[in-house]
């Protein structure tokens, strides 16, 4: 079985429709899949839901979509840095589900894990909790929430083998390890592809079983805020 | 008054050695520059890291490698690093003793809102729900008042809540205070502010 593909066109040929669900890795624009939502755009394919932490900045990751209205909604903790964002969002055109970053982070664990939902304190007594099923374990009040299943994931590594095998880097890892698990068909962007049996089995943080085909590409690794120390 | 550092310096003074610590984006941030001589913390980056260094030189600069506030930086010796799923099951799960962070205002009960301003600003919580919901003591480092002059330390939270009675401590440009039963204790007063000055300016309850 071959998951190498060309290029992230290729990669989504068959993936893609109106309507779906797409959960995507990254923090800000740190280990963001840009390539594969840049052929996204090229695409299309409109109408999308995303649960990815943040949504870009105007022109990169996911703030791309958003400038040609191919995304419905978003699921996210944090949407700072993206004034169309805001905008579509306050007119009304964008609907937005506000997770708290580690609620999001552990829905997309569960629901790669099996787990339909689990219970937590993160939002109990806030907006967050209105609606949710509340339960009291050893006098904690909880909040039930639900795992993520999203119909396609994509992540961004640093290296992968021919097996799906990913390794990430530094803090580029952040969401994509749980979205990775999240997809009913994930697709990996890395910077290296190196043949199987090149990496220490030990050090893989992704087992390929999770990853479906990857692409390698030469990425813009964007920096939001460039902060020095005197030298 | 003390000025933004004057506050991260007395913040600082609440680690203790040994602690795991999360610090939030603004004067938070400071802190890390006045860890007491011999109080050995390791911060952690609630985007995936343990182990927090420095902001880097022009050419270590590397966009892999990025603190909650997507700012670059750099890592130590102890640095691990981990995906967000395990950064909230760490903050989650108590393993981190403190989490210094801002605000927007702090009840007498221990509410604290920052996250958002109803139909004007909307950002969004990020990890600051988690953090307080999870993390054994939050402190909170704000200014007294707003930019009316009005105080943020209140009866009630006027904004959307981060938490329920999550508060333990918030130090302003003012003074300290412990949330206790009842209301707020105050424990120490900024330089040249006087025990009148700074309850003039406060809504919330004192007890003391």
């Amino acid at each position: 079985m071959n998951k190498i593909y060309g290029s992230a066109k290729e990669a989504l040929d068959g993936l893609l429709k109106d309507d779906m669900f797409i959960a995507a890795g990254g923090f800000g624009l740190c280990g963001i899949p840009e390539l594969l939502l840049e052929a996204i755009k090229e695409s299309g394919v409109k109408d999308l839901t995303f649960a990815s932490n943040n949504a870009g900045v105007d022109d990169f990751g996911i703030g791309i979509l958003l400038q040609t209205k191919q995304v419905r909604k978003m699921i996210s903790s944090y949407v700072g840095e993206n004034a169309e964002f805001m905008r579509q969002y306050l007119s009304g055109e964008l609907e937005l589900e506000f997770n708290p970053q580690g609620t999001l982070a552990e829905r997309m664990r569960a629901g790669g894990a099996g787990i339909p939902g689990f219970y937590t304190k993160t939002g109990v007594g806030t907006v967050i909790a209105d609606g949710k099923e509340h339960k009291d374990f050893d006098g904690e009040t909880y909040i039930l929430e639900r795992g993520i299943v999203a119909d396609l994931a994509i992540v961004k590594a640093w290296k992968a083998d021919e097996q799906g095998n990913l390794i990430y880097r530094k803090t580029a890892r952040n969401f994509n390890p749980a979205a990775a698990t999240c997809g009913k068909i994930c697709i990996a962007e890395v910077e290296e592809i190196v043949p199987t049996g090149s990496l220490d089995p030990d050090l893989i943080h992704t087992p390929g079983i999770y990853v479906h085909r990857v692409i390698k590409g030469d990425h813009e690794k964007r920096i939001e805020q460039r902060t020095v120390s005197a030298a | 008054m003390w000025d933004r550092n004057q506050m991260a310096a007395r913040a600082a003074k609440e680690l203790q050695d040994g602690w795991y610590v999360n610090l939030g984006i603004g004067i938070p941030t400071l802190v890390s520059n006045y860890i007491p001589e011999g109080v050995d913390v390791t911060l952690q980056s609630e985007n995936g890291m343990l182990g927090m260094g420095p902001f880097p030189t022009e050419d270590a600069i590397d966009a892999d490698l990025i603190n909650a506030g997507k700012q670059t930086i750099t890592e130590l010796d102890r640095t691990s690093y981990f995906g967000s799923e395990q950064s909230f099951a760490m903050i989650r799960g108590g393993k981190i003793a403190m989490a210094i962070l801002g605000a927007m205002e702090v009840a007498e009960n221990g509410d604290l809102a920052n996250w958002m301003i109803p139909k004007k600003l909307v950002k969004g919580m990020g990890g600051a729900m988690d953090l307080v919901a999870g993390v054994g003591r939050v402190v909170v480092v704000m200014d007294h008042t707003n930019k009316k002059g009005e105080s943020k330390l209140l009866k009630s939270c006027t904004l959307p809540l981060t938490g329920q009675g999550v508060v333990d401590m918030v130090i302003t440009n003012l003074g300290v205070f412990n949330v206790v039963e009842g209301g707020l204790e105050l424990i120490e007063l900024a330089d040249g502010v006087t025990d009148e000055e700074i309850r003039a300016v406060t809504e919330a309850t004192i007890v003391n």
